[in-house]
């Protein structure tokens, strides 16, 4: 830990004199900052989608886990006794919190997107709608179906189950995606690190000749390159950070309307998380450059 | 020991000890392998067969790091100075105390002391490549010294300066032999070493034929 921080001091404090004997380079500084910055722009909107695919996995998944529908067919003069029945069960049932039948209204605006506003429902043998909510315990289903059975034969009961884990697994895939993306724009930005830093390596070939001989050990000259790329990365990767999280600020509200695509962004703590880009890509510049530095010294004999 | 490149052989049955506190110069026509010979004594190039040992150390067994600890006791002037261009020359000169991590004050008194005897005190702030041929000899010989080495390799240290800064030169590193410094200085010029015999025991070793003679009695 106290070789972590002294790492990490070093970084941030640094040595004036070590810090000079590189000399200021031109395009892999720009290169390094500019992709650290580019980067950091495209994992803001990674995480954007990860943890919006993620609230969107549990939304889904709560609302249709608590609550469920239960569908009576039955011949016309016998659809009321059937319905009150059924309901008379559900009261019954413990882990049902509230049963109710949905109204002539409330069944014809929900078939008004198919069949349009003016659907003489009462006409058609429409089955009667049950909506149920569970209390967070749940019921047993596997029961109720059995009471169901028994007592209101033209009843169905569908818990969403069916429809839940299509949309829990899309969600979940489309979270999962999102980090792939983080994770490889990390190993991108790592590559392109590691090759800006072997560029000024082999551009200062040079320079780590006159410094071996004055005595300067391998440590002292990678700490040089790698402090410099390290500051880079994390000051590109700050930009890019604030100028991604203020496009993700910029998109619209999450609306019903909308969609998913509306509701992209963070919210609460979640707007923290950016906060970690900067360093992070600092941590990857660290260790890119690092690496890259032992190398290239092994073969600058 | 002997050295070749290319499958030439540049340098052949070389046998030689610097002892400490000795003080060596190192003759040879031009391109008879001085400067290859004083690379092979600090360890930047490796023997093609026999052994060179730095403060005891075979060179072939030594890491990266053992060759830079060895080289903070070796004040090295090279023939083209090999400076790092976008410093000061002060800050060129003060390089082997950073890289060690030693320039604490006394050590940036000494520069000041040290550049004033070669002469630089004016130019402390000037880029070496704005600083002539001599007064970049003068500012290597500085940074060669500055850490009190306990050898110093010196290739041609006089060959751009007037007789004057040669003499002042040579009586700096006369100086540091006196102080128990080991010193060996490649040159052409005898009038320096007649100069230098008269102050101090010195050896004079000839390369000729890529062998290594005892040269003192023609001189």
């Amino acid at each position: 830990m106290s070789q972590f921080i002294r790492v990490l001091k070093g970084l941030f404090t640094g040595d004036a004199q070590a810090d000079r004997v590189v000399p200021p380079s031109g395009f892999t500084a720009r290169l390094t900052s500019f992709a650290a910055g580019a980067m950091a722009f495209l994992t803001v909107f990674a995480l954007a989608l990860s943890l919006a695919s993620g609230r969107l996995a549990t939304k889904w998944g709560d609302d249709l886990a608590h609550s469920s529908t239960l569908r009576i067919s039955a011949p016309e003069g016998q659809m009321a006794d059937q319905t009150a029945a059924a309901l008379r069960v559900l009261e019954t049932t413990p882990g049902v919190a509230v049963a109710r039948a949905l109204t002539s209204d409330e069944q014809r605006a929900l078939l008004a997107p198919w069949f349009g506003p003016d659907l003489p429902i009462d006409a058609l043998p429409v089955p009667q709608l049950i909506e149920i909510q569970e209390t967070e315990a749940g019921y047993d289903a596997t029961g109720l179906r059995l009471r169901l059975q028994a007592e209101v034969p033209g009843a169905v009961l569908d818990d969403h189950t069916r429809w839940r884990k299509p949309l829990e697994q899309a969600a979940g895939r489309l979270r999962l995606l999102g980090w792939v993306s983080i994770l490889l724009i990390g190993a991108t930005t790592a590559t392109m690190i590691t090759l800006a830093a072997n560029a000024a390596l082999a551009a200062n070939a040079q320079v780590i000749a006159v410094l071996r001989l004055v005595g300067a050990q391998d440590g002292y000259i990678a700490r040089a390159f790698v402090r410099r790329f390290t500051l880079r990365a994390l000051t590109g990767a700050a930009i890019g950070t604030i100028v991604g999280t203020a496009a993700v600020l910029l998109l619209p509200a999450a609306q019903d309307a909308g969609g998913f695509l509306t509701g992209l962004g963070f919210q609460g703590f979640g707007w923290l998380w950016p906060v970690l880009i900067p360093p992070l890509a600092a941590v990857v510049a660290y260790f890119a450059t690092g690496a890259a530095a032992r190398r290239a010294l092994s073969e600058l004999t | 020991m002997a050295y070749g490149y290319g499958g030439a052989e540049l340098l052949s049955d070389i046998s030689l000890k610097l002892s400490p506190g000795s003080f060596h110069f190192l003759t040879g026509p031009s391109g008879s392998g001085k400067t290859t010979f004083l690379k092979l004594c600090y360890g930047a190039l490796t023997p093609t067969s026999g052994d060179v040992r730095l403060f005891g150390q075979d060179v072939r067994a030594m890491t990266r790091d053992d060759h830079a600890l060895a080289r903070r006791k070796i004040g090295v002037v090279h023939q083209d100075c090999a400076f790092l261009d976008h410093l000061p020359i002060a800050d060129n000169v003060l390089l082997p105390l950073n890289v060690s991590g030693r320039d604490d004050l006394e050590d940036v008194a000494n520069l000041k002391e040290l550049m004033g005897w070669v002469g630089l005190s004016k130019r402390a702030s000037a880029y070496p490549p704005t600083l002539s041929g001599g007064e970049r000899q003068r500012a290597a010989l500085a940074r060669a010294v500055i850490m009190s080495p306990d050898v110093v390799l010196a290739d041609e240290p006089t060959g751009n300066v007037d007789w004057e800064m040669s003499q002042r030169l040579l009586q700096l590193l006369i100086e540091l032999n006196h102080m128990g410094k080991t010193i060996m200085i490649a040159t052409h010029d005898m009038n320096l070493i007649r100069t230098a015999k008269n102050k101090v025991q010195a050896r004079v070793l000839r390369i000729a034929n890529r062998k290594l003679q005892l040269a003192g009695a023609d001189l």
